[in-house]
């Protein structure tokens, strides 16, 4: 790991007078080639984009919340017209779904770590003064613009049977292409090519910096580990998502050109866009999570004051999960009729991932055994990471069996198991991530109790939310309905008060949020203490505009 | 500890160029890998028997007969939504013996006052049996086209594989259902 003699510190701040002059509001904010504004309007998408991905999800858990159908009728008029029909709601509940999963992957996670803190903290902890590419970042961003508007414009255009699309966040054939007449699904695809192709020069852009940007004495096996962890995801975007774009450009030429990639009439397959789509969609999810990996690294490490343990390990095993990631795909599709001996190939392929996971966590573990250990805000987020990631990460070894993939496919269970890696997983990475870095952004302090009190209040609400979900799924419940039988009412019920406790912690979020950023105490360069060793905070809270015009030596 | 001095700007800016332009070919080089994949899987079907996918055989293969051994054939027919045909199996199921040379025949009928051109599309299950379940002549191989109210009876000439005897993934293979979908042909979606 990297080591930071004490004198560099005022070597910096020296820095501050002439490198921290700043252009005027509209060139800053919205010309911006600068990697550390146009972080922190990735950061502000992705809470927008956020709350209404979490908002929609509200939508679906008072649905829920009771056997029938209580409330989507009534929304139904909203999109469809005060005649709308009980089919119309159905196809709304589908709209429902497929935002709510495009939304949080492409337009609150993948931003928020990627582009957020990936932009902010990637240069500098490599002490570099910018991205290589600083124009081509301005684009990245701005593309999630227009493809976010395009996603929620859908929903306002026919999708077939109601307005929107209706196509789950998979978009499987041949319900996208014969199945959903009207503009909602073609919006929503030119949504994720224009969402890819932001991603994929982010990806150029990430890969470039930290192989050539690296400032003097930076070695490859000296660079933080979040650094790591976005090299490797850039990599991951880099080779998956052109191959999703190649799949959805065929969807859309099946849709509107008469073409028959996904259609058996014209000898096609709907189950090759499967194949495809899975070929990305598997490495998606370690993109989303990769990041976190590399965030809870940096925290553990920080405040047990300790080095990361294994750190070579823990480098290489992210590289080791990004590869085996991507021959792994069909085990998202083991009721497609496979044969024995495929099942048993993806069962045992994904099996495999388990060990350098295990790895991290073991190495997370004994990175916090014996260290001085200070339970800020940050480190209960990261503790919490470990523990609740470790749980989905268990229940996703079961689901990885052939055999038992048969009984729990579709099922509640699947979508508890994702929900634990991801949205208490990747988000308690962003929230641990965010109060780790926010006196840096921002150069003001969060307050201490309120970020304590939204980590207990979130944790016992996505819990509540989330772990009934095993018990429903076990007994049978199947995904992306809104009505079920009576049988469910019970722990559907308590899964919607979950919801409840979850958004009053966000609630508390917010209110930290604003305060801190109105009235938190001035944070200095670095609250931490010698924790603290990356080369962000040998610079001010926050850092000049300009940082490193003399690179750092590393030694 | 030596430390190489940073490079200059110019040497950066054409390296990180560099490197752009490689990042770039890699990612062109997936999406086409992404188009590519339409003929490789169906190449990899064809050739696996993968998802159910039958084989094919010329008319003068010599297959020996696996005699004693049995196997029950069922046969499924379908049209497609706005296919105005009538179209079944002349008998629901068949024994055969393994390796011996089959017929069965499938019957259609156009329903409607127009000439309709048919394609058919198949596969077998169980999916695994796809590798074994040989057609030597078969209505699907080519178009059909029936004019109004003609009814036809359409031939398929096919042989189980001995090799299925063997395959450890057909032990439990009892019975194999022959699937046929017909799908009328517009002029806008030709067979690829």
């Amino acid at each position: 790991m990297t080591t930071i003699t004490a004198d560099h510190h005022g070597e910096y701040a020296h820095e501050h007078h002439d490198a921290d002059h700043k252009p005027a509001f509209f060139q800053r904010w919205f010309m911006s080639t600068n990697h550390k504004d146009i972080g922190t309007l990735y950061l502000i998408f992705a809470i927008i984009a956020g709350i209404i991905g979490g908002g929609i999800s509200g939508l679906m858990r008072a649905e829920l919340a009771q056997p029938g159908i209580q409330y989507l009728q009534t929304w139904a008029q909203f999109s469809d017209g005060p005649n709308a029909t009980l089919d119309q709601a159905y196809h709304l509940w589908n709209v429902l779904i497929t935002a709510h999963g495009l939304i949080m992957v492409f337009f609150m996670v993948m931003p928020a770590m990627i582009g957020g803190f990936g932009n902010w903290f990637v240069p500098i902890m490599i002490g570099a003064p910018d991205m290589a590419f600083p124009r081509m970042n301005n684009i990245s961003f701005w593309l999630l613009i227009p493809a976010f508007v395009l996603l929620l414009g859908s929903t306002f255009v026919p999708g077939g049977t109601g307005n929107g699309a209706g196509t789950g966040w998979t978009v499987y054939a041949p319900l996208s292409t014969s199945g959903s007449a009207g503009p909602a699904v073609d919006m929503a695809i030119l949504s994720l090519h224009i969402a890819g192709a932001s991603s994929i020069l982010g990806a150029i852009n990430f890969i470039t910096t930290i192989l050539n940007m690296r400032a003097p004495g930076m070695t490859l096996h000296k660079m933080p580990l979040f650094v790591w962890s976005v090299l490797v995801t850039a990599f991951l975007l880099l080779l998956a998502l052109p191959v999703l774009a190649a799949a959805i450009t065929m969807l859309l030429t099946d849709r509107n050109f008469g073409t028959t990639f996904y259609d058996a009439a014209g000898g096609g397959d709907p189950e090759l866009y499967q194949h495809l789509f899975w070929f990305f969609g598997h490495p998606e999810v370690y993109i989303m999570i990769l990041p976190g990996f590399g965030i809870i690294s940096q925290i553990v490490s920080t405040f047990s004051r300790k080095p990361v343990f294994g750190y070579l390990g823990m480098a290489y095993a992210m590289v080791a999960i990004g590869v085996v990631g991507f021959v792994v795909w069909a085990h998202h599709m083991f009721t497609t009729g496979m044969s024995v001996n495929v099942k048993m190939y993806f069962t045992a392929a994904t099996m495999v991932i388990a060990v350098p996971t295990g790895i991290k966590i073991f190495s997370w573990i004994a990175t916090i055994w014996g260290g001085s250990i200070s339970f800020k805000t940050p480190m209960v987020w990261a503790l919490g990471f470990i523990f609740l990631f470790t749980v989905g990460g268990v229940t996703g070894v079961v689901l990885a069996n052939g055999g038992v993939d048969d009984v729990l496919h579709d099922t509640y269970y699947v979508v508890a198991h994702f929900h634990y890696v991801l949205s208490l997983g990747a988000v308690f990475g962003l929230f641990a991530g965010f109060y780790y870095w926010f006196p840096k952004m921002s150069g003001r302090m969060y307050n201490e109790f309120l970020g304590h009190l939204h980590f207990w209040v979130f944790f016992v609400g996505v819990n509540m939310l989330f772990f009934p979900m095993h018990f429903l799924g076990l007994s049978g419940m199947p995904r992306r309905y809104p009505d079920y039988p009576e049988a469910f009412a019970y722990w559907n019920k308590v899964a919607s008060h979950g919801y409840e406790i979850m958004a009053a912690g966000m609630l508390i979020f917010f209110v930290n949020l604003i305060w801190s950023l109105a009235a938190g105490r001035k944070a200095e360069g670095n609250p931490w203490g010698e924790g603290a060793t990356t080369l962000e905070w040998t610079l001010t809270s926050p850092p000049p505009f300009h940082q490193f015009e003399t690179l750092p030596v590393v030694d | 500890m030596i430390v190489s001095l940073p490079p200059s700007p110019f040497d950066r800016d054409r390296r990180n160029r560099r490197t752009m332009i490689g990042m770039a070919g890699i990612g062109l080089a997936m999406l086409g890998l992404g188009f590519a994949s339409v003929p490789l899987y169906r190449i990899f079907c064809e050739q696996t028997g993968f998802g159910g996918t039958t084989r094919r055989a010329a008319a003068d293969v010599q297959v020996r007969e696996a005699v004693g051994h049995k196997m029950s054939i069922r046969f499924d027919s379908n049209v497609a939504p706005g296919m105005p045909w009538q179209f079944h199996p002349e008998r629901p199921t068949a024994t055969v013996t393994i390796g011996a040379r089959s017929m069965a025949i499938f019957v259609a009928k156009n329903m409607s006052d127009k000439p309709v051109t048919g394609t058919a599309s198949f596969n077998v299950t169980p999916t695994q049996a796809g590798a074994h379940f040989t057609k030597i002549q078969c209505f699907c191989f080519t178009q059909q086209t029936l004019q109004p109210g003609e009814q036809v009876r359409m031939p398929v000439i096919y042989y189980v594989d001995p090799q299925i005897l063997e395959d450890s993934d057909n032990r439990d293979t009892q019975q194999i259902t022959l699937s046929y979908t017909f799908y009328p042909v517009e002029q806008d979606k030709k067979p690829s």
